[in-house]
Formats: structure tokens, C-alpha cells, sequence
């Protein structure tokens, strides 16, 4: 059989181009799988390293404020294995010389040894002293933003007072790999940051000795998280309703879980996309090279080679044409792999992270990769190994064409040339409906991609209509709503609506969610409420307005019952589900804030949204400095250019190389339909030749199948791309954020004129042959 | 009407160069229907490729109506395809997926003053089958609606190569007898490439092409008609 190889590999050239165009779709197909694989792999052992090394709690705590003594309660549960009770308060925070709102959180450290659970990686200078100094260590993330290292100095507003602390380390954490403050829909490095201080500093600030409002739990191996939790809620129940919760509502967890998951997602739709085009590739090529080598095979059928050899003679080449798709494919995937990898530790805040291939999604793909060219190349195995010697060693009769219905439809108004076109098409169906459904493919995988910018807009969109306020400031403390006057004095305010939020459990029928309960102004015009359609809904004056996603886990609809507990109170009350709104970022509940004047604590608001003349900026923020009831300002121009600077850039990067991969595809498809239509109708563009036709007008033939092809292919991909746009959309659909399935007319643009733009490249590549075509040659060869 | 120079060509196959043509000096009136006769090899269906655009020679001179084809490029070679020339070529290179009549058409489409497609197909004696694609047709009746498309554009040169070359004897001389017929009532100026010296007797003039050179052969025996020919 090595003289057959031999043959089969010197034959290779008349088919180089498609060969060529299998090996890269593979290629793409398994570099996709072995980049995402290879990053989420990479990502998560990252992370549960990460976790071990500095004792992530499984199951953590808000509270309002509990006695020190009942967390040796906690510790005594069967399941767990550490506690570790601090201190958490939201600050404003300044800078020197710094005139924008800063907001950051303070979290308490013990002043003697590790904390128990939730350590830090110092990554400069040193921690907290085993004293009650001022000191302070800062996260890596807002110290490099901001400049700051051991030696800096920093005043934040706690409880009303201003301190000056003292930076004297600087160092990650797990719990904010990704990290997001109190009403921020991104990170932004340079307006929030983490803050370790000493127990002590933040007992004396906050006038809690000896208690805790947060805590943070490791389980022992064989524990269940979600039984911990119930046993730790009843622990923490006299002392007020705690939202208790595991990692799965840890932020930073559940934001880099979710990354993974749309890696996942997307290692997977898309890798299978690319395999079906790589089996239509083989399939059409296969095709092509049994149909030239007929008479071949009938001779060495003829010489007594057997069928089953002949098969595997065919067989061996698109497998090996496999073989080097998935050896280049598994470079090309760890080369974008370890780049992917190093974005992502740009964007993530680990404090170690390596590429590490994942060997069993290698081997997956690999053979997966090889059932689907095999499974293309059935057929024309099938055809090499049923030609009948006598058949296939006579000359083949002319190809049977007919009328088609185009032509009953177009009698009389179509030129010869269309006509041609139009019975090609209509004499292989088959072909031209893999090509189309090839080409589809392609499409719908640029739509899918490319759809989620449409998402993003559509998402800030929502957001900025709904938050019409360009500040929002949060107080340490609730205050009596008479300070919503005082605040529209200060300079620089044009408006001011008061609000009170607090975290709530709300409970129906067994299921239960901690969300922030928004009271707001029911006549106010800063903070609106939208449903999916982007108009306004006015505040509910006697219930409940649920984002749709809440409604759905909570599984309440409109005039459904729901009880709501304050976090840290003992005191519960009902409300009916008034309205149903939408929400794409996290999960809050709202009410009239005149509904919340009921609880304990009277008439409050816990923070404020404001106007601000623009021109008078300057003097609004100077004056801020001075408000030491400030725990965080939020800047809405501020907050939505870091939501949409952090998500472009993810998606950016994910978004750029499978679009490309897709217009790979999309080119070799097209290259393969013309090269195929070329081959086999050499004889007829020679003799159109003969007849005075020009190179550009055969260019013409050839493009103008193509364009038929690609214009069936274009409302096919549209309406595939929707469907994998919405599987995406169900995979991205968390607590965290939703994704609204939104297809712009922009993105089906975009996606159609990189498949036009492939088929016209192609076009002119495969058309480069009909300069070179020997007239004489072709013209006069027996058939 | 073509006044041929020095004309050479030379191809190369594998490490040796055939000289197909070497330097062949010819001149061809119109209306006159010429035999170019020789063994397989010796230049005729090279000689007749370069007459009718599909080549270019190495070195040499066609000149047509003052024009010289050696000089002309690929679009302009087209044009004068189109425009002038009809081919017959021995394997018919038929469209096959256009009808009789579609494939005369598609000819015509250029041309300045066409025939009807019906009127060309009536010619060879195909206007019965003229909506039967050429996968529905006989060898011979292929190859007459070949010429069918040749003659329907009114060419100024038929040029066939070797047109009873896939045809069983009886069917090419009913070809011979349409290209005859053709030749008398268009005036086109007529070359048949064969090797078949019993289809010479046809032609007014028989030139004779041996290794790349052309000489003519003296007027012998007395003109036949096609009908009156066999071998």
C-alpha cells in the first residue's frame, strides 16, 4: 500500500487548497477548545490554590452587630473547622491632591498572627502591627491606580470621624479577585479599593468593642455548606436576621465563576461550529477527489486492490489532513491560551497565575476532530468503495440537467448565464445546502459573538435611563430624611431625593434571597424604575417592585405575597408584589420610601441621589471633602464608563478571536464551494472562453453562484445566530447579571459583510486560476 | 484575410522543448474552406489554437484585418473571439447544463448581427430538439449543435478541430456535410484540423503540417461533396 500513499500524497496538490482549508478550520476548532479549556483550567486551579494557600471562607456572614461570645457557638458546629469574626465598614475615602470621590471598605485584621479565614498575600511592605496604631494595608489593585505604597498616608471617614491611617503594606486577597463596592456595577481601581486595618482601630471608630458584623467560616471537607449555613443563621438569629450565605453569593466567587462558565459555554457552542465545517469541508473534498479519480479507482479495482483498501486509502488521507489540523490547532490554542491568560491576569487580581493546558479537553478535542472529518468523509469513502470497476473505468455521460422550477419562474427574463448558475445549483441540492448551511454557520457564529456588545449597550442604556441622578452618596449611618434638605444646599446641588436602603431576606413559599431593599421617593425623578422595554414605572405606594429575575426565583408574580426581613432585625413584615420591572446587573427589591418609615428606627434615609450643575462640579466635590457622614459616592458617568471600559475589554478579547475564526471559516468555505465549482467546470468556463466570454465575466459566473449561496446563507445565519445568541444568553443568565438577547441591525451588518467580504476574497483567489486555464489543453482533452 | 509570419511555438514538457510550430508562413482568404492535414503532433491543432485567440505564439506575426492577434491581450483576444471566430471542437464542449437552443443563444449574445437560435439549430437539422440539454442529445447530434452555435454569431473564421473525431464515420459525415453547408452559405472561411485525408478531399486548399512546418499540397484529385466522402 506505501506506492498507493505515495500517489495519494502527490495527488494531494489538486485538492492543496481545500486541504489546506480543512486543516485550518480544524485548527480552529481545536484551538478554540484548547485556549478556553486551557484558560478556565488554568483560572480555576489558579483560584483554588489561591483559595487554600490564604484560607477562603466557604460560608460567610453580614450582620448587624453580634457579641464576640457567639461566635464560639459557631465554632462549636460540627462542620466547622474555623471562624473568623471582623469588622466591615464602607468609607469615603481621600487622597491628597485627589479631588474625585473616592469610596473604599475597611476590613479588620487581627493585630496578633493569620486571621482564621480570608487572609490577605502581602505583596508589599508589611501588615498591621500587633498594636492599636493607625495602619493600614491596601489593595494591590487601588495602590497601583493610585500610586500608593508602605509610607502614603490616607483619611477616611469612619462612623462620621475622620482618621488619617498610615499605609504600611500592600496585598491581595481572595475575596476580591474581582472586586466591586456598595452600588458599583464594575470595578474601578481608582474610585473604590479594600483596606485592612487592625481590630482594634475599627472597634474604637465604630463604638462596637467586642462584637462583629461580618463573618467568615471555613467548613471542614466533609461538611455541606448549605447545612452550615442554617445552623449558623439559627446561631445568629437572636441577634436579628444575618444574610448568611456560601461562595455561590460571595461577589468576587460569583463574578469569576461566571467568567468560567462563559468560557465554558463558549469553549464548547463554538469548537462544535468549526467541526461541522471542517466535516462539510471533507465531505465536499472527499467528494471532489473520488468523482477526478474515478477512473483510478476502477483500474486499481481493475488490478484486484479491494474495495475495503481502496476505502481506507481515502479515508487515511482526510484523517491524516486531521491529524495536522489538531497538531497546529493544539499549538495555535496554547499560544492564545498563555496570551489569554496573561489578559486575564491583568483583568483578575491573583497574586500567582499560570497557563496549564488541560490534557483531557486536548484529547477530547482531538478525537472529536477526527470522528467529525470522518464522518464528512463517509460519503465519499462510501462512493470510492461502491464504483463498480466497469463504471468506473467509462468515460462519465455528460451531467443530467434539467428545468428547475427557477426556470418556469424566470422563463424569458433570465440570461443564459443565470441560467447556468441556477441548474448548477439545482443539480447538486445537496452540495449547495451544506455550502449554504456552512456558511450559515459562520454567520450566525459572528452574530453570536458580536450580539453581546449589542447587549452591553442596550444593558447601560437601561441603566442610565434608570439612574438619572449623577451622584449617589451613601451615609455611614441612616439619617432623619430632613437631611435630604440640608444636602440640596450644599453647593452645586440642584436636586435631591432621598433613599433608604437596607439588606432584606425575601421569603416565599420556602425560598428565600437576601437583596437590598431600595425605598425611594415615589414621586422621585433620580432613580427610576424601568421595565424591558425601557419605559419608566412609577414606585409602588403599597408593595413590591421585583426585577423579573427575582420574581422568578422567589417564584411569586404580581399580587403574590412576600415576607421581608430586615438583615440584623427581628421584625418582619408582608408586602404584595406590585409591579415587575427589569434589572440586568445584581438583584434589588423596591419600595415607596414612605413603607420603610414603619421600621424601628423611624423616618430615615440611608443615602441620597443628586443633580449637580455641571459647571459648578468643582465646588460640589470640595465640598464633599468635608462630609465626614459620607460612606461612599458613587459618580454615575464614572460608574458607567468603568462597566462598559471592563466589559468591552473582556468581551473584546473573546469577541475578536472567534469573530476572526468565524471569517476564517467563512473565506474557506467560499473558497472550497468556487474551487469545487472551478474544477469541475474547467471544460465549461475553457468553452465559454472559446466563445469570446473575458475573464471578469466568468469571475461573474462564479461570484454570482456564490452570492446565491451566501444570499440564502445570510437570513439562515441571522436566525441561527439568534438561536445561539439566545443559548448563550440562557448560560449568562445568573444572579449577577443578565444578558438581554438584543440583535442589532449593526451586528446582522457586521456579520454579513465579513461573510460577503470572505466570499469575495476567495472569489478572487480561486478566479486567479481562469487566467491560468490552458484553453488549448482543456478544450481539447478527451473526456 | 489572415496573412500568418514566422509564426513558432514551443512548449515544454518536462525537461524538453517541442517546437509545435516553426516560423510557418500562410495566407487564408475568405470564404475558403481550408484542410489542415497531418499526423498527431506535427502543429495543426496548435496552428489552428493561435488563428482562432486561444494562444500566442512565441514569435511571429497573425495579422487579421490589419490587426496583428499576437499583439492583442486577454480582453482584446476575447473581443475578437466573440466577434469573429467559431469553434467546433472535437469533444463538442457543450454547456451541459443549457439547452440546445441556450447554448446557441449564449453565443449570439455578443455577436453584431446574429441568427435566430431556432434558425442555426434549423441549419444542422436539430430545430426539433432544440429544448434538449446536451445530456439528452447523441454524440453527432451534440456535435452539430456545436456548430449550430459556431455558425449562429455569422463568424468571419470557423475553425474545427478534428470535428468527426468522437463520431462514428456515418455521423461525421453528416457533421461535415452542416460545416459544408455552412462554409457555402455564410462564406465564413473554413479550417478543419484532421488527420483523416479522406475529409481533405472536401477542402479547396489541404495544407499539410509535419514537425512545425507547413507546406501546401498540390490540387490532386477533384473536390468531393461531404456526402460523397467515408473512411
Amino acid at each position: 500500500m506505501r506506492l498507493l500513499d505515495r500517489k495519494l500524497l502527490r495527488e494531494l496538490r489538486h485538492v492543496a487548497g481545500q486541504a489546506a482549508a480543512i486543516v485550518i478550520v480544524l485548527a480552529c476548532a481545536v484551538a478554540t477548545t484548547v485556549m478556553s479549556f486551557g484558560v478556565l483550567r488554568s483560572l480555576d486551579e489558579t483560584r483554588s490554590q489561591y483559595y487554600q494557600r490564604y484560607r477562603f471562607a466557604d460560608v460567610f456572614a453580614a450582620v448587624y452587630r453580634v457579641p464576640e461570645s457567639a461566635a464560639e457557638s459557631i465554632r462549636r458546629l460540627p462542620g466547622v473547622a474555623a471562624v473568623e469574626t471582623r469588622l466591615v465598614a464602607d468609607v469615603a475615602v481621600r487622597l491628597e491632591d485627589v479631588a474625585e470621590p473616592i469610596s473604599g471598605r475597611l476590613i479588620s485584621l487581627p493585630e496578633r498572627g493569620e486571621p482564621e479565614a480570608n487572609a490577605i498575600a502581602l505583596r508589599q511592605g508589611r501588615s498591621i502591627g500587633a498594636s492599636d496604631a493607625e495602619e493600614v494595608v491596601v489593595a494591590e489593585n487601588f495602590a497601583s491606580a493610585r500610586g500608593l505604597g508602605p509610607g502614603s498616608r490616607i483619611t477616611v471617614h469612619i462612623n462620621g470621624r475622620k482618621r488619617e491611617l498610615a499605609v504600611v503594606g500592600v496585598a491581595l486577597s481572595p475575596e476580591y479577585i474581582y472586586t466591586l463596592g456598595a452600588g458599583m456595577i464594575a470595578p474601578d481601581d481608582r474610585r473604590f479599593g479594600i483596606f485592612w486595618t487592625g481590630r482594634q482601630v475599627l472597634e474604637a471608630a465604630l463604638g462596637a468593642r467586642d462584637q462583629f458584623n461580618d463573618l467568615a467560616v471555613r467548613l471542614k471537607q466533609t461538611a455541606s455548606a448549605s447545612d452550615a449555613t442554617r445552623e449558623i443563621e439559627a446561631v445568629l438569629a437572636p441577634y436579628g436576621a444575618a444574610d448568611v450565605h456560601g461562595r455561590k453569593r460571595q461577589p468576587s466567587h460569583a463574578f469569576v465563576s461566571a467568567m468560567l462558565h462563559q468560557i465554558a459555554g463558549v469553549g464548547r457552542i463554538v469548537p462544535a461550529i468549526f467541526l461541522l465545517v471542517a466535516a462539510f469541508l471533507a465531505h465536499t473534498m472527499l467528494g471532489r477527489l473520488v468523482e477526478v479519480q474515478r477512473r483510478q479507482i476502477g483500474l486499481m479495482k481493475a488490478l484486484g486492490i479491494g474495495d475495503g483498501a481502496i476505502g481506507w486509502h481515502y479515508l487515511k488521507l482526510v484523517l491524516m489532513l486531521g491529524a495536522v489540523g489538531i497538531a497546529m490547532g493544539i499549538a495555535a490554542g496554547a499560544i492564545l491560551g498563555i496570551g489569554l491568560v496573561r489578559i486575564y491576569a491583568g483583568f483578575f487580581h491573583f497574586p500567582f497565575l499560570r497557563y496549564q493546558p488541560d490534557v483531557a479537553s486536548i484529547l477530547a478535542a482531538g478525537m472529536v476532530s477526527i470522528l467529525a472529518v470522518s464522518a464528512g468523509a463517509l460519503r465519499g469513502v462510501r462512493r470510492a468503495i461502491s464504483l463498480m470497476p466497469a463504471v468506473a473505468l467509462a468515460s462519465p455521460t455528460p451531467a443530467a440537467y434539467g428545468q428547475t422550477w427557477l426556470d418556469r419562474v424566470g422563463r424569458g427574463r433570465s440570461s443564459g448565464v443565470a441560467r447556468m448558475i441556477l441548474r448548477y445549483l439545482a443539480r447538486w441540492p445537496l452540495r449547495a445546502a451544506l455550502t449554504v448551511a456552512a456558511l450559515s454557520l459562520a454567520v450566525a457564529l459572528q452574530i453570536s459573538m458580536l450580539f453581546s456588545f449589542d447587549a452591553l449597550d442596550y444593558i447601560i442604556d437601561h441603566y442610565a435611563r434608570a439612574q438619572v441622578a449623577d451622584f449617589t452618596l451613601v451615609f455611614s449611618s441612616a439619617l432623619p430624611r430632613a437631611a435630604a434638605g440640608e444636602i440640596g444646599r450644599w453647593p452645586g446641588v440642584v436636586s435631591v431625593e432621598g433613599f433608604r436602603a437596607l439588606p432584606v431576606h425575601l421569603r416565599s413559599r420556602g425560598r428565600d434571597r437576601v437583596v437590598n431593599l431600595t425605598g425611594l421617593a415615589p414621586t422621585g425623578r433620580l432613580q427610576r424604575l424601568l421595565d424591558a422595554n425601557l419605559a419608566p414605572v412609577s414606585v409602588p405606594l403599597h408593595g413590591l417592585a421585583l426585577p423579573s429575575k427575582l420574581a422568578a426565583l422567589l417564584e411569586v408574580k404580581e399580587g403574590d405575597t412576600v415576607a421581608v426581613e430586615p438583615v440584623g432585625s427581628r421584625a418582619g413584615f408582608e408586602l404584595p408584589v406590585a409591579r415587575i420591572v427589569e434589572q440586568y446587573i445584581g438583584l434589588g427589591a423596591y419600595v415607596s420610601l414612605d413603607l420603610l418609615d414603619s421600621l424601628p428606627e423611624g423616618p430615615r434615609i440611608s443615602g441620597a441621589y443628586l443633580l449637580t450643575d455641571p459647571s459648578r462640579r468643582a465646588d460640589f466635590l470640595r465640598g464633599l471633602t468635608n462630609q465626614a457622614m459620607l460612606a461612599g459616592i458613587n459618580e454615575r458617568s464614572a460608574v458607567l464608563a468603568s462597566f462598559r471600559g471592563t466589559m468591552t475589554r473582556t468581551l473584546s478579547i473573546i469577541v475578536s478571536f472567534f469573530v476572526a475564526f468565524a471569517g476564517v471559516a467563512a473565506f474557506f468555505i467560499a473558497f472550497s464551494s468556487a474551487r469545487i465549482t472551478l474544477a469541475e467546470r474547467e471544460r465549461e468556463f475553457a468553452t465559454l472562453a472559446s466563445l469570446g466570454f473575458t475573464v471578469a465575466e466568468m469571475r461573474a459566473i462564479l461570484a454570482g453562484e456564490l452570492a446565491i449561496l451566501v444570499a440564502l446563507a445570510l437570513p439562515l445565519g441571522c436566525i441561527l445566530g439568534r438561536a445561539l445568541a439566545w443559548v448563550i444568553v440562557q448560560r449568562l443568565d445568573t444572579e449577577l447579571y443578565r444578558v438581554p438577547l438584543v440583535i442589532s441591525l449593526q451586528t446582522v451588518g457586521i456579520a454579513a459583510l465579513i461573510v460577503v467580504g470572505a466570499a469575495l476574497v476567495s472569489i478572487r483567489a480561486v478566479a486567479r486560476r481562469l487566467q491560468c486555464l490552458d484553453l488549448p489543453a482543456v478544450l481539447n482533452a478527451t473526456l | 484575410m489572415y496573412s500568418v509570419r514566422g509564426l513558432t511555438r514551443s512548449y515544454r514538457i518536462g525537461p524538453d522543448e517541442i517546437h509545435a510550430l516553426r516560423g510557418v508562413d500562410l495566407d487564408l482568404e475568405a470564404g475558403e474552406l481550408i484542410a489542415l492535414l497531418g499526423p498527431s503532433g506535427s502543429g495543426k491543432s496548435t496552428l489552428l489554437n493561435l488563428l482562432g485567440g486561444l494562444d500566442r505564439p512565441d514569435a511571429g506575426q497573425i495579422v487579421f484585418r490589419g490587426g496583428d492577434l499576437a499583439r492583442l491581450d486577454d480582453r482584446a483576444l476575447a473581443l475578437y473571439r466573440r466577434r469573429h471566430v467559431g469553434f467546433v471542437f472535437q469533444s463538442y464542449n457543450l454547456l451541459p447544463s443549457l439547452t440546445a437552443r441556450e447554448n446557441v443563444e449564449l453565443a449570439c449574445d455578443a455577436a453584431e448581427r446574429p441568427m435566430a437560435a431556432a434558425d442555426a439549430l434549423d441549419v444542422v437539422g436539430l430545430r426539433s430538439r432544440m429544448d434538449q440539454f446536451p445530456g439528452q442529445l447523441s454524440g453527432g447530434e451534440q456535435q452539430r449543435v456545436a456548430v449550430a452555435r459556431a455558425i449562429a454569431k455569422r463568424p468571419d473564421i470557423l475553425l474545427c478541430d478534428e470535428p468527426t473525431g468522437a463520431v462514428d464515420s456515418r455521423t461525421g459525415v453528416q457533421v461535415l456535410e452542416v460545416i459544408e453547408r455552412c462554409n457555402r452559405e455564410l462564406g465564413a472561411l473554413t479550417v478543419i484540423v484532421t488527420h483523416n485525408t479522406a475529409i481533405a478531399a472536401i477542402a479547396q486548399r489541404v495544407l499539410l503540417l509535419a514537425g512545425g512546418n507547413i507546406a501546401e499540397a498540390p490540387p490532386s484529385s477533384p473536390r468531393r461533396n461531404a456526402r460523397e466522402i467515408s473512411w
